[in-house]
């Protein structure tokens, strides 16, 4: 070893900081840190503090104000009446018709995009739709009553139905293409592989594709809980927004636009999204008893 | 399988197992079929008596309209001031796709290559926006922009529909970056390009079909976005679809036609925007960052 | 470029989350010379060779190019050519455009670039591919246009991580005599990362041979070869036959070892303490069959499986005392045959045996020809 340097010097200062990860190129994440703290987790503790700052009364006040008004704690009630069943079926209709739909079909790539357009019009658009084809005189009820099934046309909207109706044009396309892309990634060979150990059908899908599927299904589940609790245009627009409709959503909402009381607004907002993370808490632990591992397909 | 592909000249009759299980697989199939159908002609009545009604002179309790008119577009038109809110429109979307494109783009560039302290805290924390209810943040968010006195106009709008893009971007580009080789940017520094270089020269072009996605993907959501526009649009800055859910909510003030057709010409800009985007992404894409799997 | 006359790594270390992928390496490597680091994968041949492109931060340690310390230069700056194993050509450019992008970057006049470019591509006989992308050429095409990609700006060091692996026998063997043909026409520096001993041995001028992150050796292919320094580089280079043994005595160079119940006679590598534990090392090469009237290191075995290679026969056979022994031969052998055994004492290496190491890859695993 002969040379003019330095005998061991340490590394540069620059490579021990690197080696922990660390270097210029997560300034590239500065813009979106910046952004997320200023929009999002500033925003959300401004309003949780808020809360706690009630026009009138203690700290806890505006909470209690809610939960003492029948009129307001059954908010959560209705929500979660339209949220809970409309999710759930949304999720379990569509496992079996994606299972048989799963394959390459003719058409498939069509079903598909016919599938997204309910989701990108959105739940102002299938509202106002909805007004007119369920409504006494909609062509819903010409069918029923041309077809003598009912004597007088079917009150569908204005009511609890027109609202959960909406979610499920909206939410079941959501749920079909998740768990659609859920069940592609399940390596078919398992089924086949099942079928040569001796399974029928019908154990086939519940000892193999079920068990590797139910991780997909929770998480489909809490996503289109999550739209659906969230509910709102529809609610007031084919619900009855005073009475069996009327959702946390809008209660929030009329606190902070009607009443002009932003406390007692970011109050509801904050047992809203309380309400709406315990069920999602509820639902993950649940999957979190399931194999979650790769289910041998691609991707 | 019941379709078992066989060789063209010996065709073998069809054994007892064969008959059996295609008959059991019959009612299953056409129950899932005959809901799909119902569930597509619901749908389409749904958008159909929409579509119908805009063009209707007069409609009431028949099956059709009595004569068709194209003049409830021209009252919508004049009536909604339509022109300045479909320019808002597509100022927001715009903005919103150029600057998530901006901040997401290079944030996910370093959440898919790089490990760091943090980093799973970090990616929580972006995620969130996406899973949270947008009126749960929406209200708070608000409140806090109109303190600062953004809301109420344009500026306000793009800021809240900043927050669910963002994290959509970097949701979206991050399977696009990590299929890249990061072995293909390090041969570009060892050709003697910089940062910038790798960055203008290799990663964006290979990341043209990601970028595209992902801005199409934000320009649906932005268009379709209620929420968050509705809590923090003032009279001049509503977009499309706010000014829809005000005019049906006064709806009486004016004639039910005109807001059908002011509804017809929010979903025909939807879907062509649609049609756009579903020649760069998959359906699937659409709704939720899940990859879908090359068809076997 | 900046070419220089030696370049040094001195006390070169990388530890990933506390675990040392490579320790202290030293290395002074001279311009013109073609160096091989070989070692088994996770021997941190990789981590040396990314560390002295750049692409990897050292732990500790610096990088010296004559007087002048590059290990802060980012990669761009130290103006080192690298071929990498999955080729990482740009996929979206031109077999034409990959080879100037480095001429491109280094802001040469476009005529110069241009005709650079075309000499480039001449020497790796890609003259009918220019215009094609990296997904159309086939592996073997896409492997030269990597080289010329490295080459073409004449950088001071080539740097190469297992060029080869990813392409079939023939077209290695023939790629092999490529980059050496490409080393000493163009008068490169390389740095060459490989686990292939015999890609090794045929290429460079120098091999370094890693192990868990440390130098066990240093030397030219022929001592390497002969005489590897350790019984690990004797695993690594192809002596497939090591026994445990105790030595008995030794004088000088030579030694008497007890080995599974055989009396060997050996030459010691490195030094040995009396009665300690020994690792015998041989070649399958050097066991021959039926030495006639030889007496040194004689054994006798029977043949258990003999597996045909060409014109020899590569056979196991186990002696009377249960040693399990790898020979080649181009005897004709049978399974069952009993054969007189011997090895000249010259090509029997005793080395020390490490306290706790047995020896890892076992001598009888089934397809661990190398």
């Amino acid at each position: 070893m002969s040379g003019a340097g330095p005998g061991r010097p340490l590394a540069h200062w620059q490579h021990r900081l690197a080696e922990r990860g660390v270097d210029r190129q997560l300034w590239l994440l500065v813009p979106a840190l910046v952004f997320v703290i200023a929009l999002f987790l500033y925003p959300f503790f401004y309003g949780l503090t808020l809360s706690f700052q009630p026009t009138t009364g203690g700290p806890f006040s505006d909470y209690a104000r809610f939960f003492s008004d029948s009129y307001e704690r059954g908010t959560i009630w209705i929500t979660l009446r339209i949220a809970l069943p409309a999710a759930l079926l949304n999720v379990l209709a569509a496992v079996p018709i994606a299972y048989r739909m799963r394959g390459r079909f003719r058409g498939k790539r069509l079903v598909t995009t016919l599938l997204v357009v309910p989701i990108t019009l959105g739940t102002v658009l299938t509202a106002q739709g909805l007004l007119n084809f369920l409504g006494p005189t909609g062509w819903f009820n010409r069918i029923l009553l041309a077809s003598n099934l009912v004597d007088e046309p079917v009150r569908l909207t204005h009511n609890y139905w027109g609202v959960f109706f909406s979610l499920v044009i909206t939410g079941f396309p959501f749920a079909f293409l998740l768990v659609l892309s859920y069940l592609s990634g399940i390596d078919p060979t398992l089924e086949r592989a099942a079928a040569t150990l001796g399974a029928d059908w019908r154990r086939r899908f519940t000892r193999i594709t079920l068990p590797l599927l139910m991780p997909g299904l929770a998480t489909t589940f809490c996503l289109t809980f999550v739209l659906a609790f969230s509910v709102f245009p529809s609610a007031v627009l084919v619900g009855n927004p005073a009475g069996e409709t009327r959702v946390i959503s809008l209660a929030a909402y009329q606190a902070a636009y009607e009443q002009y009381d932003y406390p007692y607004a970011s109050a509801i907002a904050m047992i809203m999204g309380f309400v709406e993370l315990v069920i999602i808490a509820v639902v993950l632990a649940a999957r979190s008893r399931f194999y979650t591992g790769s289910t041998g397909g691609k991707g | 399988m019941a379709t078992t592909t066989q060789a063209p000249p010996a065709r073998p009759p069809a054994t007892s197992t064969d008959r059996r299980r295609r008959i059991a697989a019959r009612p299953a199939a056409w129950i899932v079929w005959g809901v799909v159908i119902f569930f597509f002609l619901n749908l389409l009545g749904v958008v159909a008596s929409v579509l119908v009604s805009s063009f209707g002179q007069r409609w009431f309790d028949t099956w059709l309209p009595d004569g068709y008119t194209t003049s409830w577009y021209a009252r919508a038109w004049d009536e909604f001031a339509l022109l300045s809110v479909i320019v808002v429109t597509l100022e927001v979307s715009v903005l919103v796709v150029g600057l998530s494109l901006l901040i997401g783009v290079p944030a996910a560039y370093a959440l898919a290559r790089r490990s760091f302290p943090g980093k799973r805290l970090i990616f929580l924390v972006f995620l969130l926006p996406i899973l949270m209810p947008p009126i749960t943040y929406g209200i708070p968010l608000a409140t806090v922009l109109y303190k600062f006195g953004l809301a109420g106009h344009m500026s306000g709008v793009v800021l809240a529909n900043l927050v669910p893009s963002v994290p959509f971007v970097i949701l979206t580009m991050t399977p696009f970056i990590e299929q890249i080789d990061p072995r293909i940017e390090s041969a570009a520094r060892m050709c003697g390009a910089g940062l910038r270089t790798v960055f203008l020269r290799v990663l964006t072009p290979l990341l043209v079909p990601g970028i595209l996605a992902s801005a199409i993907l934000v320009l649906v959501r932005t268009v379709g976005m209620f929420e968050l526009t509705f809590l923090t649009a003032g009279p001049d800055s509503q977009t499309l679809v706010v000014a829809l859910y005000y005019s049906m909510s006064a709806s009486g003030i004016r004639a039910q036609q005109s807001v059908d057709a002011m509804a017809v010409i929010y979903t025909s800009m939807m879907l062509v925007l649609l049609v756009v985007a579903l020649r760069y992404v998959n359906p699937t894409q659409l709704v939720a960052r899940v990859k879908d799997e090359p068809e076997h | 470029m900046s070419a220089f006359t030696q370049l040094r790594l001195d006390g070169v270390s990388r530890r990933f989350g506390g675990q040392a992928a490579l320790s202290e390496l030293d290395l002074t490597i001279e311009a013109g010379e073609f160096i091989a680091l070989l070692g088994p994968s996770g021997c941190g041949k990789s981590t040396a060779l990314n560390c002295l492109a750049g692409l990897l931060p050292l732990t500790e340690g610096s990088i010296w190019q004559d007087e002048r310390r590059i290990d802060t230069l980012p990669p761009e700056r130290r103006g080192f050519g690298m071929v990498f194993q999955s080729y990482a050509l740009f996929p979206h450019m031109t077999v034409r455009a990959n080879i100037a992008f480095g001429l491109r970057m280094r802001r040469l006049p476009k005529e110069e670039t241009r005709r650079r470019t075309a000499e480039a591509v001449r020497l790796v006989r890609l003259e009918d591919h220019v215009d094609k992308l990296p997904g159309q050429l086939s592996g073997g095409q896409q492997q030269r246009v990597a080289i010329a990609r490295a080459v073409v700006f004449e950088p001071s060091l080539v740097l190469m991580d297992e060029p080869l692996s990813n392409l079939d026998a023939k077209l290695r063997l023939e790629m092999r005599t490529e980059i050496r043909r490409l080393h000493q026409s163009l008068g490169l520096t390389t740095v060459y990362v490989t686990h292939d001993q015999e890609e090794a041995l045929s290429l460079a001028d120098r091999l370094v041979v890693l192990r868990e992150g440390r130098v066990q050796q240093i030397g030219s292919p022929r001592e390497l070869h002969t005489r590897p320094a350790n019984w690990h580089v004797a695993d690594f280079m192809g002596y497939r036959n090591l026994w445990r043994g105790r030595v008995e005595q030794s004088e000088g160079a030579r030694a008497t070892v007890e080995a599974s119940g055989l009396r060997l006679l050996g030459e010691v590598v490195g030094g040995l303490q009396t009665g300690a534990d020994v690792m015998v090392a041989v070649r399958p090469e050097d066991i021959r069959v039926d030495g006639p009237g030889e007496t040194r290191n004689a054994m006798s075995a029977t043949v258990e499986v003999v597996e045909y290679q060409g014109r020899e026969l590569a056979a196991e056979a186990r002696t009377d005392t249960g040693l399990l022994l790898h020979l080649r031969t181009e005897q004709r052998i049978a399974p069952g045959d009993q054969v007189k055994l011997a090895v000249d004492p010259q090509r029997l290496l005793v080395y020390q045996a490490d306290a706790q190491t047995q020896p890892k890859r076992l001598a009888d695993a089934p397809g661990a020809t190398r």
